[in-house]
């Protein structure tokens, strides 16, 4: 397999585009990754189209947008991990030898349509009626295994969302830019006990897009190639209750493994991680699931100020998170997690997510984050988990 | 006025995995167990994710009784379900767990520990244009 290297990237500012149609917003992310590169859409030899909602043909339908060159064009699907998918089937191609430059575009246009809506008959649906199938349901559960077994408090999982409302405000591409002190996110309405409404993601539109290439095509058109140390795919392995409520540990868990044994690194190398928190809950779990801190730990570490900008609680929010702070604990790793705000403030137009927690990533390692730069950050890891069961991590190295 | 004779309402079970006695005291969940490897199923199956075989499934009558494992007090009402309401998964002793709605309590997290013992029991929860029933399954405190 030959090294990859990403040489464009672009996300539109995430939000709700009711003016356009998503073709046009992906292209918007195609065209603006192709200038960033330096290069024309005549370069691309392949384009691999992340899109949820689309029943096909996404791909095609933004080249008839942005350059209609002939192109092989792949559509993929694979729940919330479409796009990182997508940016994963790019990467085989270049590792592979079949091309030499690709691009990977996610895109997602929800409109007002949420994860909360239900379909087909209501006299047979399930939904309410033999428990809840809805996203908050399932990850407010997920979160409530996690206080089952270490007895973690709601206001844990609420501090995730503090920290990334914070570092939202610094990101002009997230959805929202809105701050939430600890009390405010406790206080908004509870969708599913223990997630709040300030601990769930909006839903919206975007698009973001990648341009890779073999590394020694890279240095023609950058001066800051980013390597591709790893990018992994994993599915739900059997686990005893999986049938019933989704394990989004384990294939986690699985994915995390081979990422760090691929890239030759450990949770302790990583400066940076851009982690799939849909909710809340979700955070602090895939803190122990990546290996950022011990089982049982991600409560303490979240307190500890280790994932948040500077690696520290700023000082308007220490009076917030003291009554969970543990002076015992020391954090044994320094990444800070979702400098972009997350999901949470960021948005999560479902096939767009993978790609732009990439691009993300990418504007760190170049050192062009703005305000919420990561300092000096060198080795970055952006994870994806789509439900039903598919997960994706990517490491990617200055 | 003459009308094509209406086929008489059925009362349904919900899911697949309910089997309807003649009274609602005679409902029970049904699971299979793979003959292969010995894994159980919260229903039937052809085929077992665990070993990859296909069978032979033996069908096995659960329990109506288990405790809860996990849950989430769900705000989000449906057009046709009333919000507050409780979402479990529940373990059976079977070795199997189901997805429900914990009725007979305030769904209040304080109300809900883990590992609370429940029992099930079935009601009629909606009736489709043509009048058939539909029948769920729910658990309440032991
Ligand atoms: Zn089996």
């Amino acid at each position: 397999m030959r090294e990859v290297a990403i040489v464009g990237v672009s996300m539109i500012k995430f939000g709700r585009y009711p003016d356009r149609d998503v073709a046009q917003l992906a292209a918007r992310a195609g065209l603006d990754a192709l200038k960033d590169a330096g290069m024309q859409i005549n370069s691309v030899e392949a384009l691999y189209s992340g899109n949820l909602y689309a029943t096909s043909g996404s791909g095609q339908r933004i080249l008839q947008q942005m350059g209609q060159t002939g192109i092989p064009v792949v559509n993929v699907a694979n729940a919330c991990a479409t796009g990182s998918t997508a940016f994963r089937e790019a990467y085989l191609a270049i590792a592979s030898g079949a091309y030499d430059i690709v691009m990977a575009v996610g895109s997602e246009q929800m409109g007002k349509q949420g994860l909360l809506g239900s379909r087909g008959d209501p006299a047979t649906s399930l939904e309410g009626r033999v428990g809840s199938y809805m996203m908050p349901a399932v990850f407010g559960m997920a979160g409530s295994e996690h206080m089952r077994a270490y007895g973690t408090q709601q206001e844990h999982f609420a501090l995730a969302s503090v920290k990334n409302h914070f570092h939202s405000t610094m990101n002009p591409l997230a959805q929202y830019q809105k701050e939430s002190p600890l009390d405010e996110v406790m206080n908004s309405r509870v969708i599913a006990y223990p997630n709040t409404l300030l601990m769930c993601c909006p839903t919206g539109d975007g698009a973001a897009a990648a341009i890779l290439c073999s590394a020694e095509k890279a240095r023609q058109f950058t001066t800051q190639p980013i390597k591709v140390a790893a990018s992994v795919l994993t599915s739900d392995p059997f686990s005893d209750r999986g049938l019933t409520l989704p394990d989004i540990n384990t294939l986690t868990r699985n994915a995390a493994k081979i990422a760090y044994d691929t890239a030759g690194i450990g949770p302790e190398d990583l400066d940076q991680v851009e982690l799939h928190d849909c909710f809340a809950t979700a955070e602090l779990l895939h803190y122990e699931n990546l290996g950022l801190c011990g089982d049982g730990e991600a409560a303490k570490h979240v307190a500890s100020g280790a994932t948040w900008l500077g690696n520290k609680i700023p000082a308007k929010y220490q009076e917030d998170v003291a009554p969970f702070v543990d002076k015992t604990y020391a954090p044994k790793t320094h990444a800070v997690v979702n400098a972009s705000g997350g999901l949470l403030s960021k948005g999560h137009p479902l096939g767009a997510t993978g790609v732009a927690n990439i691009a993300e990533i990418v504007f760190h390692l170049r050192g062009q984050a703005g305000n919420r730069q990561v300092e000096g950050s060198k080795v970055g890891m952006a994870h994806v988990i789509g439900l039903c069961s598919a997960c994706t991590l990517n490491v990617l190295v200055k | 006025m003459a009308e094509a004779a209406a086929a008489a309402p059925e009362i349904r079970p919900l899911v697949p995995y309910l089997t309807l006695g003649e009274t609602r005291e005679q409902d029970y969940l049904n699971g299979s167990k793979c003959g292969n490897c010995g894994t159980m199923y919260v229903g039937p199956r052809l085929f077992c994710p665990k070993c990859s075989s296909d069978g032979p499934f033996e069908s096995v009558r659960l329990s109506d009784h288990g405790e809860v494992y996990v849950y989430s007090v769900i705000h989000q009402a449906t057009p046709y379900v009333k919000a507050p309401y409780i979402a479990a998964i529940v373990d059976l002793p079977e070795g199997v767990a189901v997805n429900t709605n914990i009725e007979g309590v305030e769904p209040d997290p304080k109300n809900i520990p883990f590992g609370m013992k429940v029992k099930m029991f079935t009601e009629k929860v909606s009736e489709d244009r043509e009048g058939n029933s539909y029948i769920a399954y729910k658990f309440k405190p032991a």
